[in-house]
């Protein structure tokens, strides 16, 4: 009773999100739908930068489909100058932008009950939800795959934090429109299912080993 | 609303016909939509014979091999690359595969649904256009300036319907053939047969064809008295048959009776002998069709008179490889029916020449052909290479046999010279004293270049050991082969000077990536593809095997093939060679025959960007094997 009272000040759209968890999520990698994203900040720090982008893209069975994308501008007042030469977006762009609130909705709504992935996950979640309590909303309730944590699942690569630049060239894949949001989101898609690939050759890859961490791995 | 991911693939997609010719926003449209693929090394994307997927395939990154199963032989058909597209025949004619298709390396693949390349095709006639003559393979392209349809790796035109080569054309086989059970005697067999005027009868259990007579079966077995004519067809039919389905085309009808030196093909309901027995289809039915057929002109040149005849059945040689080149029949059937038609019009010549001698050779000999010839890997004829060995005789008899088989030799070299086979500049051939001897000779030949190496007679090792008997005594060949690895065993670190006369081969591509081409002489500025891409590939293939004491190979896929049993863990890099070999040669035979030259030098600003990329991607097996020598035998200690 006291959760329906709590769940009525949330708006709409939050309810449906949270609806869609009801319903039973498939349990092997070919039948669940990855969404894999990338947000652009203006800087590292989660409780004082701002999200100036989201892009993603859907990977199901082993495809990564262009049409399930979602690529999203936001306006933001807190705009740090000196990280424009990394992600390319100007205050004042060409760009249509929308508001935080109405970006966070239309990304809440694209994933749905979705697996998250993302190179370094919880930074990129952890800006999402920042932006989530300031609309007094609580945080995401997708699982998540972290790529850089996927990577050490692999042999003989345990101990050390790799970057997504070093990933794309060990895996050899081109470095297009590194630092948008979609492009970053589509470089670790392919990444995504490179590692996926090359896991199953290593040995029988379970759905939940995908979710565990890497210093658990000599129980798997 | 922006979207970078689609705008990347578009930038991909431009630079590729037909994509190239896309307004802009038709391009867009289908690049948002475009489903991105990663697939596994040797994963399969489709089969032949399965029904098309909703989507064709552009390769993005990676190479996917398209293969054609023919008789139980999976037959690489083609590798498409970079910006090549492939699976879209059988989707706008509604048509299963043809091929199957599968990663030869890991690969990134673009899939773009039909109905969206339908609409376009719709309203855009420059795209239509395309698309039609990319399917076909004698219409050139307008935007490819090869031709035929190159750059859509499509090699599923096998089948094509428009074509003037009727070898594609599905074969006209007899329906209704004539049957008996196996207990039928041979005598009712072969009444029946009288009665129908046919020249075969096939025996069927359950409707499956089981076995088959012929006229020659009675002629041999029957006639001669071997058996009774009251005994049952079982005691003297050919079995089993084989058998294909009515999809099967000319050509290869006519690859499957080379391949199995047999007449008659069993046509069945889905192409197995355990399914219904639909039809025959002889060699016969064949020669009526089409006169251009290989066993046809065996036969014919077998027939020969003169030497006249023989350049006459030369030439249409010629036509019948330029027609299989066009059809993209695979390779190695080419070179093995153009060597098979080579070998004979040798051994006619040879024939006709022991024929004006006053007398029979005074001992036994052997005619031997050397080089690409004996490596049965030359298509196009270029010049001869041949070496004559002649039984040992007593010391006495030595000046008058030599003599004789130098006068052989010159009738032979001078026949074939006027038949098309041109003279060997550099006087290689058995009509010269040095390269016509008596066994012992040879084996002191070989024995020195063996032991004491020096560049000449290196290189003297390279074209000498591809030699392969076309016409004469075995055991003496035998013999000779034994006396060359029992000298390489005594002196093994002649394969180290082997090794290091292979990694000389000048490479193929600078360190940027870009083409060597000649500097000077009257090539300048061609990239010569003999001896920058085919011979590192001969001569390493050449090196391995004479280092595993293998005798009976001097064919560089066969050697390569080989190689991959005897070193299973080198095996995927023995198969990229014999990829890249395969590619490689039917290119040099293609560029000949549209230049009537040996193709050997490419003008690379003729080549257009797929052509280049396709070449390049022949490249790594070379500099994978060169290192592979390079580490094997200790080289960059000699260099």
């Amino acid at each position: 009773m006291l959760s329906w009272f709590k769940n009525k000040k949330y708006p709409l759209f939050w309810l449906d999100y949270l609806k869609k968890f009801k319903n039973k999520q498939p349990k092997n990698i070919e039948n669940t739908r990855f969404v894999v994203f990338d947000t652009e900040t203006t800087g590292l720090e989660t409780s004082t930068d701002r999200i100036l982008s989201i892009g993603a893209v859907g990977v199901f069975n082993n495809i990564i489909d262009v049409s399930d994308n979602f690529e999203v501008y936001i306006r933001q007042s807190n705009f740090k100058a000196e990280t424009v030469e990394i992600h390319g977006i100007l205050k004042e762009g060409n760009l249509v932008k929308l508001n935080e609130d109405e970006a966070i909705e239309q990304f809440i709504n694209y994933i749905g009950n979705n697996v998250l992935v993302a190179h370094h996950t919880a930074f990129d979640i952890e800006m999402i939800n920042t932006s989530l309590k300031r609309m007094n909303l609580p945080k995401l309730k997708n699982k998540n795959i972290d790529t850089g944590i996927l990577y050490k699942k692999l042999d003989g690569r345990k101990d050390k934090h790799y970057s997504l630049d070093v990933l794309c060239d060990e895996f050899d894949i081109p470095k297009h429109d590194r630092h948008t949001a979609s492009g970053d989101a589509f470089i670790t898609s392919i990444l995504f299912l490179k590692i996926i690939s090359k896991l199953k050759q290593e040995r029988h890859v379970h759905y939940s080993d995908l979710f565990r961490i890497s210093h658990k791995k000599n129980l798997m | 609303m922006k979207n970078i991911i689609a705008e990347r693939i578009y930038d991909f997609l431009k630079n590729f016909p037909p994509f190239d010719v896309l307004e802009k926003e038709q391009l867009f449209q289908i690049a948002s939509q475009v489903k991105v693929i990663y697939t596994e090394k040797g994963n399969s994307v489709f089969k032949q014979e399965e029904n098309p997927h909703h989507y064709f395939y552009v390769v993005k990154d990676g190479a996917i091999g398209l293969y054609r199963t023919l008789d139980n032989d999976e037959i690489l058909v083609d590798i498409c690359d970079e910006g090549d597209i492939f699976g879209l025949r059988p989707l706008i004619q509604n048509d299963h595969y043809l091929m199957s298709a599968k990663a030869n390396e890991e690969s990134i693949l673009y899939a773009i649904s039909v109905d969206l390349l339908k609409e376009i095709i719709e309203v855009n006639e420059k795209v239509r256009k395309f698309i039609i003559a990319s399917f076909s393979s004698n219409i050139k392209t307008p935007y490819a300036k090869s031709n035929n349809g190159h750059l859509f790796a499509n090699v599923e035109t096998l089948e094509t319907i428009n074509s003037h080569f009727s070898e594609v054309r599905t074969a006209e086989f007899s329906k209704n053939p004539i049957t008996c059970s196996k207990h039928c005697t041979i005598k009712q067999a072969a009444q029946e047969m009288s009665l129908r005027r046919v020249g075969s009868m096939l025996i069927v259990e359950d409707n499956n064809p089981i076995g088959i007579i012929t006229d020659k079966d009675l002629r041999l077995k029957i006639a001669t008295g071997l058996i009774s004519i009251n005994e049952n067809v079982s005691k003297i039919m050919s079995s089993p048959v084989i058998t294909f389905s009515k999809k099967i085309t000319i050509a290869e009808a006519q690859i499957a009776m080379i391949k199995h030196k047999i007449t008659h093909l069993c046509i069945t309901e889905n192409g197995k002998p355990t399914s219904k027995l639909i039809g025959i289809l002889s060699e016969h039915d064949i020669v009526v069709l089409h006169g251009n057929n290989p066993s046809v002109l065996i036969k014919e040149i077998k027939r020969a008179k003169d030497v006249t005849k023989l350049e006459y059945l030369k030439e249409k040689t010629l036509n019948l490889l330029k027609g299989y080149i066009d059809q993209k029949i695979p390779i190695v059937f080419i070179s093995k029916i153009i060597s098979e038609i080579n070998s004979a019009i040798t051994v006619k010549i040879i024939e006709l020449s022991l024929a004006e001698m006053d007398s029979l050779p005074p001992v036994k000999f052997g005619w031997l052909a050397l080089g690409s010839q004996g490596r049965k890997e030359q298509l196009l004829i270029t010049d001869q290479d041949n070496a004559l060995v002649f039984e040992d005789v007593k010391k006495e008899n030595y000046k008058t046999t030599k003599a004789y088989f130098l006068k052989l030799a010159k009738k032979i070299t001078y026949k074939l010279h006027n038949v098309g086979f041109e003279y060997c500049p550099a006087d290689m051939m058995a009509s010269n004293p040095k390269w016509c001897l008596s066994l012992n000779e040879w084996k002191t030949q070989f024995n020195s270049w063996i032991t004491k190496p020096s560049e000449d007679t290196i290189m003297l090792c390279t074209i000498f050991f591809d030699y392969n008997l076309v016409y004469g005594d075995k055991d003496l060949v035998k013999d000779m082969s034994n006396s060359i690895f029992k000298s390489i065993h005594t002196y093994e670190i002649f394969l180290n000077f082997l090794g290091r006369n292979a990694l000389l081969n000048p490479p193929p591509i600078s360190f940027f990536r870009q083409f060597l081409v000649e500097h000077d002489g009257e090539h300048k500025d061609q990239f010569d593809l003999k001896s920058r891409a085919l011979m590192p590939l001969i001569d390493a293939a050449r090196l391995i095997t004479l280092s595993h004491n293998i005798k009976d190979k001097n064919n560089t896929i066969s050697r390569f093939k080989k190689l991959m049993k005897i070193e299973p863990q080198n095996a995927d890099l023995y198969q990229s060679c014999i990829d890249s070999f395969k590619i490689l040669l039917r290119y040099k035979t293609e560029q000949g025959l549209k230049y009537n030259n040996s193709g050997r030098y490419i003008q690379l600003n003729k080549l257009n960007k797929s052509e280049k990329l396709k070449l390049k991607g022949c490249f790594k097996p070379i500099k994978d094997i060169q290192e592979l020598l390079n580490i094997r035998y200790n080289l960059s200690q000699m260099m």
